[in-house]
């Protein structure tokens, strides 16, 4: 079996011994197709047990171990060792408060998500079978049902660092989500929520929210879709 | 600090968020987990949510039932059953209503596909059951009743990890908590207390389940000297990521794959010649252990060969004849793997490098799903003994409970089925008992027992013991003698291994002394659980001397109605494990032999 040293070099802080953070450096030895996830745990579980960091399914999929490795908003279950290199630094995602070590407080971004009305709003009572709805109707929106809301968008964009009231690249895939589904009576008060100044506009069209998406959703397009929705409904 | 509520939900994937939105619709409701409720891991299931719709063929929950009864190895009771699969369809409905993005079919309808199990029962052929929404159906069943609590301003308490079930008289008093980011404990003061927490596939080496999935629940329950039951059925899914267990879909072989050994021989051909590959999940399972058996694993190690490259699937198409509904030769294009299994092809990219369209995917079984469970009735209430009776205000629904709508072996789609029905039950029947019973006292110092197993556990400086240690060899342990085979010598080897591994847990290091978001006593308290919930599963492994389902034992072969058609309960008191029985409810359908 082929093992290859590894050297991390980790962003901790404790808030009740640390006044500011520091780097904690740990050599271990992985092999290249282990994921940084499983890293991080050997030096949890064998050398410090006080690192501290989110996870649950290790997939890919539950979206808790979003972080900064090498600079670069990904989850830390879906970079291999190979890909991050000998030496690997990780940080906890940007704009968010850091709790501990690699664990941010994800309420500010949990807020931006429920203040889009992130849920179907409709009306008229339900048949008594399924709302009909066609393939293309479907089509239309898959993309964004995809997210995970594992804050790697958001977290990565300049325009959230810079104001943490705009509501990001997660909140605004998430009424993408629900302005193009068919079933929905809503979209209009959406818009308008999206159209307020810490709405779409404070995006850029950097893309790194695109590259940071986990599950390749097309975040940059989302969101050019929804300004030019509301282009066209003059909003 | 303390809390009061009328109605507590322990865990926030489907089942707990299906029991809030009935719940809070009555009564003052809060949902806990130690997770943000949409990384429960129902949002990790990929193929579809069981109902006989019948939007592209006939169908009916009767045959639906005969099924999951059949595929239960008749274990499940009948009673639950029905009740399921009849509340089903309109569950699926409400669902949709609520937003849930399910596939199309042509005419607008939610579309289905079909799954090992489920069949017309007239001509015995599969028949498409299951409501999907493309590869990600857990997914969109979470984010969808996640939203429907948003909408519904569900009170949430988020990474507030549950440690004790309050008790007083024989009767639910609430639960202790503690709030992960200040390390402070809660006690919440309820009349209702619904356990939804998952499963615990963590006390095997190779499985599916998340990181998060410890058995916290049930490891309560037993502390607290409650029974389980039918520990022993725990299914294995023949087709994890090797080492890793990430699940590869039925779906692959539905599409023509085929399973092959370390000579290249597709040998599912000598252990089920008609349908090979598409055995149920049991049969698989343990086929390719026998095959590793014999040295007969891929380079003489333990996994098999998952092979869905076109010109392999087209050579088996063209061997068996294998025919296009119009009667044309069935062929596969690597177009078809791109958009049919979009997910599964990231999967192997991702951490195998392996591009399913040019290589074959290196597989072994991965502990899966336990049909075993807190004890409950069809209305989701903890019942606590051979005679079914309930114990006031405690509840408990999805995979953590025992209804027993799975029996022996769970058929595919119907967990996603079970964590809707028994969820939106349990939130009910919260509503009911919160309007008939009125709020008792809270015990003198309700949060003592949880302080102390804290306290305990955050003060062993001096241990020479690591937990990941202890947490590895218990996964070895059991992979080894608890898993697909079982026998006599080998579970009472895991048994023995066990008590020492408990042993050694009580002298622990822990590095981290701090109480802010300290998971290093977190994660020493869930193996903790993980250890009893190993314990009971090995010595009710080694009672039940049948093979039933998931529970195959080599020194008893043979399923045997006579003594065994009965669920087992095990009480864990004073260190020692106590086993006892309740009938299986049998009301239409006599158990038979299960061919396929």
């Amino acid at each position: 079996m082929f093992v290859m040293k590894v050297q991390l070099r980790i962003r901790r802080f404790n808030p009740e011994t640390d006044k500011k953070s520091w780097w904690g450096k740990y050599e271990i030895e992985a092999e290249p197709t282990d994921r940084v996830l499983d890293a991080l745990h050997y030096v949890k579980w064998y050398q410090d047990g006080t690192l501290t960091l989110r996870r649950s399914c290790a997939h890919g999929i539950c979206g808790s171990d979003a972080m900064r490795i090498n600079g670069r908003n990904r989850l830390a279950c879906k970079v291999l060792i190979k890909d991050a290199g000998r030496k690997i630094t990780v940080e906890p995602i940007l704009g968010l408060p850091v709790i501990k070590d690699l664990v941010v407080d994800m309420e500010p971004f949990m807020a931006h998500y429920r203040s889009v009305m992130p849920y179907l709003i409709n009306d008229q009572p339900p048949p008594g079978t399924e709302r009909l709805q066609s393939i293309e109707e479907r089509e239309r929106f898959d993309d964004t049902t995809k997210c995970i809301l594992c804050a790697a968008c958001t977290t990565s964009c300049p325009s959230f660092w810079v104001k943490g009231e705009y509501l990001g690249p997660a909140a605004i895939v998430q009424a993408h989500r629900f302005i193009f589904d068919s079933r929905d009576q809503a979209s209009q008060e959406r818009l308008g929520i999206l159209a307020a100044s810490d709405g779409v506009w404070r995006c850029r069209t950097i893309y790194n929210c695109t590259e940071a998406c986990p599950r390749d959703i097309q975040v940059t397009q989302a969101i050019a879709e929804v300004k030019k929705e509301m282009l066209l409904r003059g909003l | 600090m303390y809390h009061k509520y009328d109605a507590v939900i322990v865990g926030a994937g489907g089942a707990g968020l299906m029991a809030a939105l009935y719940a809070s619709r009555g009564v003052k409701t809060a949902v806990l987990s130690k997770l943000y409720p949409t990384r429960s891991h129902t949002g990790t299931a990929q193929g579809g949510m069981g109902a006989a719709l019948g939007n592209h063929e006939e169908d009916n929950p009767e045959w639906h039932t005969f099924d999951t009864i059949k595929g239960s190895d008749y274990l499940a009771d009948q009673d639950a059953v029905k009740i399921m699969c009849y509340e089903a369809v309109d569950i699926v409905y409400e669902l949709e209503h609520m937003g849930l993005p399910f596939n199309r079919t042509e005419e607008g309808r939610i579309a289905q596909r079909p799954f090992g199990g489920h069949t017309n029962n007239v001509t015995k052929r599969p028949v498409r059951r299951a409501c999907y929404a493309a590869d990600r159906t857990g997914h969109m069943i979470l984010q969808t009743l996640y939203q429907q609590c948003i909408k519904n301003q569900v009170t949430f308490f988020d990474e507030f990890h549950v440690l004790d079930l309050i008790i007083e008289d024989g009767v639910t008093r609430g639960v202790v908590a503690v709030e992960m980011a200040t390390g402070e404990l809660h006690v919440f003061h309820a009349k209702t207390v619904l356990f939804a927490t998952g499963g615990w596939g963590k006390v095997w080496r190779v499985t599916s389940n998340a990181h998060s999935l410890t058995g916290d629940g049930p490891a309560i329950v037993l502390r607290r000297g409650l029974p389980l039951e039918d520990m022993e059925f725990f299914q294995f899914h023949p087709t994890g990521i090797y080492k890793m267990g990430i699940l590869i879909t039925e779906g692959v072989r539905g599409e023509g794959g085929v399973l092959a050994n370390g000579e290249g021989e597709r040998f599912m051909d000598r252990y089920a010649p008609t349908i090979k590959d598409l055995a149920s999940r049991d049969v698989i399972s343990r086929a390719i252990y026998l095959e590793v058996r014999a040295g007969k694993g891929i380079d003489g190690k333990d996994y098999v060969h998952l092979d869905v490259r076109p010109e392999t699937v087209n050579k088996y198409f063209e061997r068996d004849g294998i025919k296009n509904p119009d009667d044309t030769p069935r062929r596969i294009t690597a177009a078809d793997i791109e958009t049919k299994l979009p997910d599964i092809a990231d999967f192997t990219r991702t951490y195998l490098g392996v591009d399913p369209v040019a290589q074959p995917m290196p597989v072994q079984p991965t502990a899966h799903y336990a049909m075993g469970g807190i004890p409950t009735d069809v209305w989701a209430r903890v019942v606590i003994d051979g005679n079914n009776t309930v114990m006031p205000g405690f509840y408990a629904a999805g995979e953590v409970a025992c209804v027993s709508v799975h029996g022996a072996n769970r058929l595919g789609t119907n967990s996603l089925l079970d964590i809707n029905v028994f969820g939106k039950r349990a939130g009910m029947d919260m509503v009911r008992y919160c309007q008939e019973n009125d709020l008792l006292p809270l015990p003198k110092e309700p949060e003592a027992f949880a302080r102390e197993q804290l306290e305990s556990l955050r003060s062993r400086q001096n241990g020479r013991e690591r937990a990941a240690d202890i947490r590895s060899e218990m996964q070895d342990t059991m992979m080894d003698y608890v898993g697909v085979f079982r026998e006599e010598g080998g579970i009472e080897e895991a048994i023995d291994k066990l008590k020492e591994l408990q042993e050694r847990y009580e002298r622990i290091t822990i590095d981290d002394k701090g109480r802010q978001f300290n998971t290093d006593v977190l994660e020493a308290w869930e193996l903790g659980a993980l250890l009893d919930l190993a314990e009971v599963t090995a010595v009710t492994a080694l009672n039940r001397a049948e093979s039933r389902g998931g529970h195959y034992r080599e020194d008893y072969p043979k399923r045997d109605d006579e003594k065994w058609l009965r669920h087992s309960l095990v009480w864990r008191k004073d260190g020692q494990t106590e086993i006892g029985y309740k009938s299986v409810a049998i009301t239409e359908y006599e158990p038979k032999e299960r061919v396929y």
